[in-house]
């Protein structure tokens, strides 16, 4: 029986170089495994495997040695403990978090509820090349969203609340970018110089700051045999429903623009950076003007 | 707000020896030593530490009264010791 090696990968069953021989990438979203999954993925491991897991780069897990003829038997017990299969090849990959506000101090956004979103949306979607999706909750950027075609970075902006404000002078030094000045006890804030990295809300002893979280993006990003960061098109936006017509509208010039075994930045090139920035603009506008 | 001068200063900790994370740490101990309400004025240097060490005490639960700049490269964190209820 002839195996069809492309259904395979596309199903998550990534060839070994040892003849009938996978290692088969688990579904992850945002590097998050409960401890019931971990368990069934042990199980499989050991019993059809050798008894080792192998990290991803990019958040994912794959077990290695799984035969040919167990692939039906792996996916029923894997089933049992809730995992299933990722996938490979052109379409949507995995999408990358960190555990953003749910657990972090420095967090903007849950970047765990958006990654979720993210790939209820588009995982495995069927694309002329893979497309990544990579969001992080602040500019600390541990999970390099610049590295993503897609990245997403939470970020804040702020509000000065004067009535609660004592005056300790802490967000001024707190401040990386120079952006504030404290002036007889007021703070002014000089908005072109305003990173919305909120270090300042997150240092202030009184909850002296309005905090209005939103997304920095960016496009293009490859971190493989090219090397392209990520380039942040628009300015920063707080409309969950703004960012998700962003991700529409190129994941739909991707789909039409891309030749088989692009990434985004290569259909960005050929169709022009200038005319792809000017896309991306107009949808944020609209965006935007219809929040208004 | 006090003014400054009204503050009474119980104790005081110079972290400007040490470098991260054991600025923190040191003053972490020093607050430990002390007694809730009580005030600590942690002396510190520009730079990493004024952006860090406030907000680590934040973070640990006690309240930020003041940051004094000294002008000479060093400043003045005054807190008050908050303990776990």
């Amino acid at each position: 029986m002839a195996v069809d090696y492309a259904a395979l990968k596309k199903g998550g069953w990534m060839r070994q170089k040892q003849k009938n021989m996978f290692a088969l990438r688990i579904h992850v979203v945002g590097g998050t495994l409960t401890a019931d999954q971990l368990d069934g993925i042990r199980k499989v491991a050991e019993k059809y495997g050798h008894g080792y897991v192998h990290l991803t780069a990019r958040q994912s897990l794959e077990i290695p040695w799984m035969g040919i003829d167990d692939i039906e038997e792996i996916k029923k017990d894997l089933a049992e403990y809730g995992v299933t299969p990722s996938v490979c090849g052109p379409r949507v990959r995995t999408t990358t978090a960190c555990q953003g506000t749910l657990t972090c101090p420095s967090a903007c956004i849950d970047t765990q509820d958006l990654a979720q979103k993210i790939d209820e949306r588009y995982f495995a979607r069927e694309l002329p090349g893979k497309f990544k999706f990579g969001c992080t909750g602040c500019q600390n950027n541990c999970l390099k969203t610049e590295e993503n075609d897609i990245g997403v970075k939470g970020a804040t902006r702020v509000e000065w609340i004067e009535d609660k404000c004592i005056a300790c002078g802490v967000c001024v030094k707190a401040c990386r970018a120079g952006a504030l000045e404290m002036k007889d006890d007021k703070i002014i804030l000089d908005r072109d110089k305003c990173t919305y990295c909120g270090r300042c809300l997150k240092s202030c002893p009184m909850d002296a700051w309005e905090e209005h979280p939103g997304y920095i993006m960016s496009w293009g990003g490859l971190f493989g045999n090219h090397i392209h960061r990520g380039k942040q098109i628009v300015p920063f936006f707080e409309s969950e429903d703004t960012l998700f017509k962003l991700c529409d509208a190129t994941i739909d010039f991707f789909d039409k623009n891309a030749e088989p075994g692009d990434r985004l930045q290569f259909a960005i090139d050929r169709y022009g950076q200038e005319k792809f920035d000017e896309m991306i603009r107009s949808v944020y506008d609209e965006s935007v003007n219809a929040d208004k | 707000m006090a003014a400054v001068s009204d503050i009474k200063i119980d104790d005081k900790v110079d972290i400007t020896d040490v470098v991260c994370p054991v600025t923190f740490v040191k003053t972490k101990v020093a607050l430990e030593e002390m007694d809730d309400g009580q005030v600590l004025s942690v002396h510190m240097n520009d730079g990493e530490p004024v952006q860090n060490v406030p907000r680590s005490v934040k973070e640990e639960g006690h309240q930020i009264l003041k940051l004094i700049d000294n002008e000479d490269g060093t400043y003045d964190l005054l807190v008050r010791k908050v303990g776990e209820d």
